[in-house]
């Protein structure tokens, strides 16, 4: 790492979807902000400044990820905020908000200050807390959201469970429009979706396993899109895997409410025959192997249909859907290692979020551009005043970069990974398009070991 | 007892003690475990019922046992209550001169919170050449099978998902007393969304050409399996469901009620025990829309009165008793095609 406060990036295709531009360019970054985008044939000097070359790559503002599980405190042994960090470096985001279903759960000011200052210490990117709904995630009384936001929450979740009750909701969107914070809400309903462990469909019935139909998630995001439009809350919903949600939200939007929504890289790209453990070679009908029953792609929600991502493809497009978050949700072996009912949901996800989507690019379904969008000013869009600066390279934002190349090809593999959660359906599996390098405020937080920054030599 | 077809091969193969274990014997078989029916090739399925009718003539003798798998340790690991199918493998596990260790799970390790895979690992350390497991979750025996390296496993059970054993001696009695199941109309009635024997007799009777036709509370119906059956390449495209017993019945030659689980009135999908038996009941009343030769099967344990009446079940067209003897037959089979040391 250096200690230049003055870099610039050199030759790469820079898409920054927020200023409309895709140009080969320079971009200079001093102080941590960026001083100037230049296009390259200006060879624009930069006297003194750290050179990285980006010739063949795609130069994006960082990644902000909306949905990462740090699991500090209470759950070290699943993530910690060095490593799930690291791991959001290598995955080219520099911002990430951090769900508050850790032990003691984030809802108390003490707890998100603590959270603060040990990524300032220890992070390797910015990181965003979110404060609970609920006390302790109970879903019984309000966490004190007033002091949680004067302690710097970007918005209030009980993730991993949703608020179940209806009045509750109620209240808490309305208390917390003071706050000008949006309720982000895992949607299910508890009594649909009791005991299921995967998308309900003929996968489950073919392995007998108990299943979670969409509808859970439908009349959840139903009952809160309505409970929105009571309050004049600010609602946004983690998460989104089933096409009747997206309709729903989009009926919202057009009314003009404040209503927003994410939709993970594993839900736009794996469908529940992944839990057949066969990846991408296996035939749905075809006799189960000792690979069957994958719990690492056991998540919630559950991995749906290709008729699912049919719609949220077209929901990215549509504007619908604002942002791709990952949802990461780290888990140590023992916690996977089990039968699949025991096995707890959730897929790392951050490693290997850019290299899956870029399938739904390689297979033309979205321009590298829209997902691009989807990574860095959606998702800043969504956080309002505190995404200002975030999820662009506009003149005075945050030198926040990340290079890219999209044609690389590499094989997933948890051994190099920097997240303690080793859990995906992913590994082994071939992936096209790679991180190479990684700056937070213009410091490189991760380079690929393909690529040494600073280097003069063409990256590859 | 009156039966169409009555089919019960003499054994021609040689006695068991004398069965060479012949290259042929490891072509035609080549399972490590045995999960379920699906990854069975119909000259398996074959020779496992041919094995399994030397084994009925071993039963038949005087003196029962042979020294077929002497020296081999077989444990039966049960996470689930179960009388009959855990008595059937340790009987036939004896009858080869295995030893036989039954694990049951409130004595064991378990308790203390040993891990499924733990204690599969510890038995596979104690020497165990084969492990019976039965357990609630779906997909446990996978797990299991996927981790051992030495040890072979056989489902005697997996939360809703399979019961090969059990739907291998429902298919080697319908085979005895119906002789080829291609084209006969095979009528399975009841919870058939939770049970796993239900979804192993469909591959099995499925694959054997029957044509199968599933009947209860649309609660219970598994719609979800059936899912996509205009696709031509869909395993069940043939199966039909019909809410209405009689119907369902209708010309059957093989009717085989499901245990109602008393958990599922309790989890209110259905009513009432009282209104199920009104509804779906095999009764003599319900039989008489079937085939005149009609034959009953029921894996049990039976709730008579429930989804079979006490006439039915110990009547002419019952075939319960059959089935248990069957059941160590086609156990000793299994045992003997899993647990021989394989040559090498």
């Amino acid at each position: 790492m250096t200690t230049s406060n003055k870099t610039v990036i050199r030759g790469g295709r820079v898409v920054d979807p927020s200023q409309g531009m895709d140009a080969i360019a320079d971009v200079y970054i001093e102080d941590g902000k960026v001083a100037w985008v230049a296009a390259a044939s200006e060879k624009r000097a930069a006297a003194g400044a750290q050179v990285i070359d980006a010739i063949g790559l795609i130069v994006s503002p960082g990644f902000v990820d909306l949905h990462t599980h740090l699991r500090e405190p209470g759950f070290e042994h699943k993530e910690t905020i060095a490593t799930g960090t690291l791991a959001a470096a290598r995955g080219g985001f520099t911002t990430i908000c951090a769900m508050p279903n850790t032990n003691p759960a984030m809802d108390t000011l003490q707890t998100v200050r603590w959270v603060i200052h040990k990524a300032e210490t220890e992070g390797h990117v910015r990181v965003l807390p979110i404060g609970c709904v609920t006390k302790g995630r109970a879903g019984k009384e309000l966490a004190e959201m007033g002091e949680l936001a004067s302690a710097g929450v970007i918005g209030f979740s009980d993730d991993g469970s949703p608020v179940a009750d209806t009045n509750l909701m109620r209240t808490a969107l309305q208390y917390s429009s003071f706050t000008g914070l949006p309720i982000i809400q895992h949607c299910e309903d508890p009594g649909l979706a009791h005991g299921g462990v995967m998308h309900d469909g003929w996968v489950a019935s073919r392995l007998g396993l108990k299943g979670m139909p969409g509808q859970a998630e439908e009349v959840m995001a139903g009952r809160d899109i309505h409970l929105t439009e009571l309050t004049r809350g600010k609602l946004h919903l983690a998460h989104v895997s089933i096409a009747g949600t997206v309709e729903q939200v989009r009926r919202a939007k057009a009314k003009g409410m404040a209503v927003t929504a994410e939709v993970t890289p594993h839900h736009l790209a794996l469908t529940d025959e992944w839990v057949l453990g066969t990846q991408d070679k296996g035939h749905a009908y075809a006799p189960l192997t000792l690979k069957a029953y994958d719990t690492n792609a056991k998540v919630n929600p559950p991995l749906r249909t290709n008729k699912d991502i049919e719609v949220l493809v077209a929901g990215l497009k549509d504007g619908t859907l604002d942002a791709i978050a990952t949802d990461h949700a780290p888990h140590a072996v023992t916690d996977k290692d089990c039968t699949f009912p025991e096995a707890a949901f959730g897929i790392s996800g951050l490693e290997t979020a850019f290299g899956l989507l870029m399938r739904l690019v390689n297979s033309r379904q979205i321009s590298l551009s829209l997902l691009i969008e989807k990574l860095t000013i959606g998702p800043a869009k969504v956080l309002g005043a505190k995404g200002s600066g975030l999820g662009t390279l506009k003149v005075g934002a945050a030198g926040d970069v990340v290079l890219l190349d999209p044609k690389s090809e590499w094989t997933v593999d948890v051994k190099t990974w920097a997240s303690r959660g080793k859990n995906t359906p992913l590994n082994g599996v071939k992936l096209t398009g790679a991180v190479m390098t990684t700056l937070v405020g213009g410091r490189v937080a991760f380079t690929a070991p393909t690529l040494k920054a600073g280097s003069a030599g063409r990256a590859r | 007892m009156q039966q169409r077809t009555p089919k019960v091969p003499t054994p021609t193969v040689a006695p068991v003690e004398q069965t060479p274990r012949t290259t042929a014997d490891s072509k035609a078989w080549r399972q490590r475990h045995l999960l379920d029916l699906d990854t069975l090739s119909a000259d398996e399925m074959e020779h496992l019922f041919k094995t399994a009718d030397v084994m009925q003539g071993v039963l038949q003798r005087e003196v029962k046992k042979v020294p077929t798998l002497r020296g081999r340790t077989i444990l039966t690991l049960f996470y689930e209550a179960s009388t009959r199918t855990r008595i059937a493998f340790e009987t036939a596990g004896k009858l080869l001169s295995a030893d036989v260790t039954n694990i049951t799970v409130s004595s064991s390790s378990v308790v203390k919170g040993e891990t499924l895979l733990d204690t599969v690992l510890t038995l596979q350390a104690s020497a165990a050449d084969v492990m019976v497991i039965r357990h609630a979750d779906a997909g446990a025996p996978y797990m299991a099978a996927k981790h051992l390296t030495r040890t072979a496993v056989v489902n005697a059970g997996d939360g809703a998902h399979a019961h090969p054993t059990q739907a291998l001696l429902d298919l080697f009695t319908a085979r005895k007393h119906l002789g080829s199941l291609q084209g006969k109309k095979v009528t399975i009635v009841g919870d058939i969304n939770y049970s796993r024997v239900a979804r192993s007799n469909l591959w099995g009777f499925v694959r054997a050409g029957a044509h199968v036709v599933l009947s209860g509370p649309p609660t219970l119906i598994p719609w979800d399996l059936l899912k996509g059956k205009d696709d031509s390449e869909h395993p069940f495209k043939s199966v039909e469901v019909e809410t209405d017993v009689r119907k369902a019945v209708k010309e059957a030659d093989l009717v085989i009620p499901l245990r109602i689980q008393l958990e599922r009135q309790q989890t209110g999908l259905i009513p009432s025990l009282r209104e199920y038996a009104m509804y779906w009941q095999v009764n003599d009343e319900v039989l008489t829309h079937a085939h005149p030769h009609v034959l009953v099967m029921h894996p049990g344990p039976m709730n008579e009165g429930v989804e079979i009446s006490s006439s039915v079940a110990h009547g002419v067209k019952s075939l319960v008793k059959q089935q248990v003897t069957n059941g160590i037959s086609v156990r000793m089979a299994v045992l003997y095609l899993i647990g021989a040391p394989k040559e090498l």
